[in-house]
């Protein structure tokens, strides 16, 4: 819906700002230009407008690649309108090209008949030669599918910040701000809180810089508002879009995985440890808990990823929760240390913000490649807890129900979050802490009776083993990755022994499916012609294509998976009410494989491993062919 | 206040049956352990043994305390989580050759930068005992085993000159059967606030034998040994010899001493704060030179438990804990009733 009623917009050449459904909007350019930081902006005044949103960062690995090139591109790319929106769009309506390498990146993807707003200044022939150009494309006729609009966005941003003195390089990185102004215009938005925002921000660093920046701002905004472009420039309105009544601000991932890790850990009654090591995309996390040291949280860089996961195992058995958060490289080394975890039955919950892979592969683009990983990769027959998190709001919810699980079995929780939902953003109900059951925690302190301490004595229901701190006087007591006795955990090799521990402990994760909801279908029946299941991600595309499908009449229906391991006891059965079931992911298959394996049931792939989100027509193809 | 109850070394025996090898030098180590945790007036409940893999890990079980048998070389990782989880509790790492300073090197070199307040007992028998008598990195260029038949050929790494080098406030040596002295070593490692590294010879009866014979035998201990004393001239071989810096060259010498004037002989006396003389004094070539043992080196410095709870602290102060407003921090904007439609202008700035 959002793309049929926004593609014509630019066509009707209307005095007044015309009213819209949905627009997608692109901002490209070099990785040291801020293109970033003004997405982050552009995105505040788009959420403080009313406007339902979605958000994707796209950014090189690099943190300032030579300037110019195509490798180099940043972009950030929002969707908005008055509808619900669950995706960042699949194609741009309107992109903002700095240089002549981030039109070039960026133009595949532009809707035909976007509109181009381009700074001609950058499109040198230097920048042309670097971006692979022969000649500006600005003047021949390949753009002509598109509007092209070309500004002296470099010349208009060094006059008007020319007051301030800057350095040319310096006055130069205000451009992003002009083009922000410019936007702001375009939208009909109110500048003052992006204003407040920055100075709020910026303002201790340099005043001069941040007073500049504020300047080209201003003279983007006054652009649009003063100089009679005639066409195709014009100003557009999006009405807020219908939300549930309540408190709202936008939100990353990364922001909100943070703070549901203090509620969860707060319900649970228990200060929070977190030891990490930095990797991309999931040191966001380490940056928010660092600064929450008030909630009874200690953040400890460690020296690799084995220390971090190991620390927080020793917080863990030392009677905190320990966390870990890190990225599917980082998970690989922390292998060894989660099978202690398993045989130690401490709680833990382990993050992992997947990226492409394998190896180094794709640090700063998405996938969900490593649920193989989360489900199967350890040695020994090593069970644990895995679920996902849908969107960056969802990962506050993800994260309380990660500590439940780990504090209430005794066992580690993997979380699987990916580098899309950490750093897209997204309007956040506030939820409010007094609806969340508390959960606490109760550590084991009775004398042992008849002089035999049992560490491994368990729950007769969930095997749930006890939780002694130490500290605790009369109950000292040994454990380790060693097998253990089935009550004492002394180590034992006895063969019957190790055969009862491995059965308890996959029995006990298994038993956690009675502890964890039903699955229900996110949108549709729970009986018909195609089930389309989904886990992490890919949640708003799937969404947004089953939507715009049974619009159609089309009899398919959504399933989205939250908790992957255990399986929610009803999900076979439900599966096997669908003629096709239909698993699109962003890897090669591997919830479709598991699904498989459980329930013997034809699941069928669509799979895309391109470090982007599925797009929702590639969704909506999909199910075509499948309904034909 | 609870009752002050004394434990006996008895009392810090566990009920596990000890499965070293007969003979092995791990037995004298935990009874002078065992003595010590006696000896400081330790609470059992209050002090945790964390270990890796190796015959040495295997301490923790034998000792009637909390304990946690980890994995290969990551003891120190283990242990910085649960001494910043709680710093109320005393915390003994038991590691060795391999496990402290090959697959844990990285732990054990971050560990002593960071001077959490512990104490490492590294167990060196110069070989890998439980693989079946692998060379570690610390055997001999030379060493003959499964792995290196023809001898092994890289250069070993000396303990003691690693934690130094790594930023360690505390650094001291003895060996298995020094009973009369390791006891009182392992009671200054303990009273030491941050990461306290002793290095422990241990012989390895099955498969590296009589490795350090040439100066813990009773006929060679008094030749080869000099035990270090605070404040005390750095004399061995029963008073006869000592230690001398050459103020030109700046090397250690031995020089005689006669009727045991070692002032006269121009002996260095003992300042475990010196740590370029530390240095010289690890880096001594065994022959030519004893082998120095006792404390070392020490000169505290805060301990990083200590620093990471007063910034935790710091950080906290007049901070108000509300979760609530936590979550509602930054921009906000309200929603209110129906919205929508054809004016929206119902969100609000907060």
């Amino acid at each position: 819906m959002t793309m049929a009623l926004s593609s014509n917009f630019l066509a009707e050449r209307t005095p007044v700002p015309e009213a819209l459904e949905a627009v997608v909007m692109r901002f490209a350019g070099d990785s040291g230009d801020g293109i970033q930081l003004t997405g982050s902006q552009f995105t505040l005044s788009t959420a403080l407008s009313g406007n339902d949103l979605a958000t994707f960062p796209d950014f090189p690995a690099e943190i300032r690649a030579p300037q110019g090139t195509t490798f180099g591109v940043s972009a950030f790319q929002i969707n908005f309108g008055s509808t619900s929106i669950d995706t960042a769009g699949d194609a741009p309506d309107v992109l903002m090209a700095m240089n002549p390498a981030a039109l070039k990146v960026n133009l595949p993807a532009l809707r035909i008949g976007g509109l181009i707003i381009a700074d001609i200044g950058a499109f040198d022939e230097r920048n042309l030669e670097k971006a692979g150009y022969a000649a500006s494309p600005l003047e021949d006729p390949s753009l002509a599918p598109y509007q092209v609009l070309a500004l002296d966005i470099s010349r208009l941003t060094l006059e008007a910040v020319k007051p301030f003195g800057l350095s040319n390089r310096d006055a130069l990185r205000c451009k992003a701000m002009w083009a922000l102004g410019l936007a702001l215009w375009m939208f009909d938005r109110d500048r003052k809180p992006l204003i407040d925002s920055l100075q709020a921000k910026f303002g201790a660093k340099s005043d001069k810089l941040v007073q500049a920046n504020i300047a080209a701002l201003n003279a983007g905004h006054a652009y649009g508002e003063t100089v009679e472009l005639g066409k195709p420039l014009k100003q557009m309105r999006i009405a807020p879009a219908e939300m549930a009544p309540g408190l709202y601000r936008t939100v990353t991932g990364g922001e909100t995985l943070a703070l549901g890790l203090v509620a969860g850990s707060n319900l649970a009654g228990l200060p929070m440890f977190l030891g990490s090591y930095p990797i991309t995309p999931a040191s966001p996390i380490l940056h928010h808990l660092a600064r929450l040291k008030e909630y009874d949280v200690t953040t400890f860089q460690a020296e690799d990823e084995i220390a971090a996961i190991c620390s927080a195992i020793g917080a863990s058995y030392a009677g905190q929760l320990g966390v870990t958060s890190s990225s599917g490289p980082g998970i690989a080394l922390k292998g060894e240390a989660l099978g202690l975890a398993i045989m130690s039955e401490l709680p833990l919950v382990v993050v992992n913000c997947q990226r492409g892979g394998p190896s180094t592969g794709l640090p700063t683009k998405t996938e969900q490649s490593d649920l193989y990983q989360a489900v199967y990769g350890r040695n020994g027959d090593a069970p644990l807890v895995v679920i996902a998190a849908r969107s960056p709001s969802d990962c506050f919810e993800v994260a309380i129900e990660a500590v439940r699980l780990a504090v209430q079995f005794m066992t580690p929780v993997l979380l699987l979050t990916d580098g899309y939902i950490a750093n897209a953003a997204e309007p956040w109900r506030i939820p409010d802490m007094a609806d969340y059951p508390a959960f606490p925690v109760s550590f084991f302190d009775e004398p042992a009776t008849d002089g035999r301490i049992n560490p491994y004595q368990r729950d007769p229901d969930t095997f749930k083993r006890i939780w002694i701190k130490p500290g605790t006087p009369a109950l000292t007591h040994r454990i380790g990755g060693i097998e253990k006795g089935f009550m004492t955990g002394d180590i034992s090799y006895d063969p019957a022994n190790h055969q009862k521990m491995t059965d308890t402990r996959k029995a006990k994760i298994d038993g956690i499916a009675r502890f964890i909801p039903a699955q229900t279908v996110s949108l549709g029946e729970s009986q018909g012609a195609l089930a389309i299941v989904g886990w992490g991600s890919t949640f708003g595309p799937i969404q947004q294509a089953v939507r715009r499908a049974r619009a159609r009449g089309k009899d398919v229906s959504h399933i989205h998976v939250r908790h992957l391991w255990p399986l929610p006891r009803n999900l076979g059965a439900l599966l096997r009410n669908y003629q096709q079931v239909l698993v699109p992911e962003m890897n090669t298959g591997q919830l479709k494989t598991v699904l498989r394996d459980q329930y013997l049931i034809d699941a069928k792939p669509l799979n895309k491993v391109s470090g982007q989100p599925f797009m929702i027509a590639e969704i909506e193809a999909a199910i075509e062919r499948a309904l034909g | 206040m609870n009752a002050i109850v004394k434990f006996s070394p008895a009392d810090f025996a566990s009920n596990q049956e000890v499965r070293w090898c007969p003979g092995c030098g791990d037995y004298s180590i935990l009874k002078a352990v065992q003595k010590t945790l006696a000896q400081i007036g330790s609470r059992p409940e209050n002090t945790v043994f964390v270990s890796g893999i190796g015959c040495s890990s295997r301490f923790p079980y034998y000792v009637e305390t909390y304990g946690y048998h980890t994995i290969h070389g990551r003891a120190p990782a283990i242990a910085t989580g649960v001494k910043l989880a709680n710093p109320e509790l005393d915390v003994w790492i038991v590691t060795g050759d391999g496990d402290g300073l090959s697959i844990g090197g990285n732990h054990m070199l971050h560990l002593l930068r960071r001077n959490l307040d512990c104490q490492v007992l590294l167990l060196n028998n110069e070989i890998y005992g439980l693989t079946k008598g692998q060379y570690s990195p610390t055997s001999r260029v030379g060493t003959r085993s499964p792995s290196t038949p023809f001898g092994s050929v890289d250069r070993p790494i000396n303990p003691c000159s690693f934690a130094l080098g790594a930023g360690a406030r505390f650094i001291a040596r003895s060996y298995d059967v020094a009973q009369a002295k390791t006891p009182d070593l392992l009671a200054r490692a303990h009273a030491h606030r941050g990461t306290s590294f002793v290095e422990i010879y241990q012989n390895c009866i099955v498969y590296n034998d009589g490795a350090f014979e040439k100066f813990t035998s009773k006929k060679t201990a008094p030749e080869a040994l000099l035990w270090l004393e605070q404040g005390k001239p750095m004399l061995f071989a029963n008073g006869t010899k000592g230690l001398r810096l050459n103020r030109d060259s700046l090397v250690l010498e031995v020089v005689p001493v006669a009727q045991q004037d070692a002032q006269a002989a121009g002996v260095l006396i003992h300042d475990e704060t010196n740590k370029t003389v530390a240095q010289l004094l690890l880096d001594m070539e065994f022959g030519a030179f004893p082998l120095a043992l006792g404390v070392i080196y020490c000169e505290p410095v805060v301990a990083f438990e200590n620093a990471v709870a007063e910034q935790n602290r710091a950080a906290s102060a007049g901070k108000k804990r509300d979760l609530n407003a936590l979550l509602r921090k930054g921009d906000t904007w309200s929603v209110e009733g129906e919205t929508g439609g054809e004016n929206g202008a119902s969100a609000t700035l907060q």
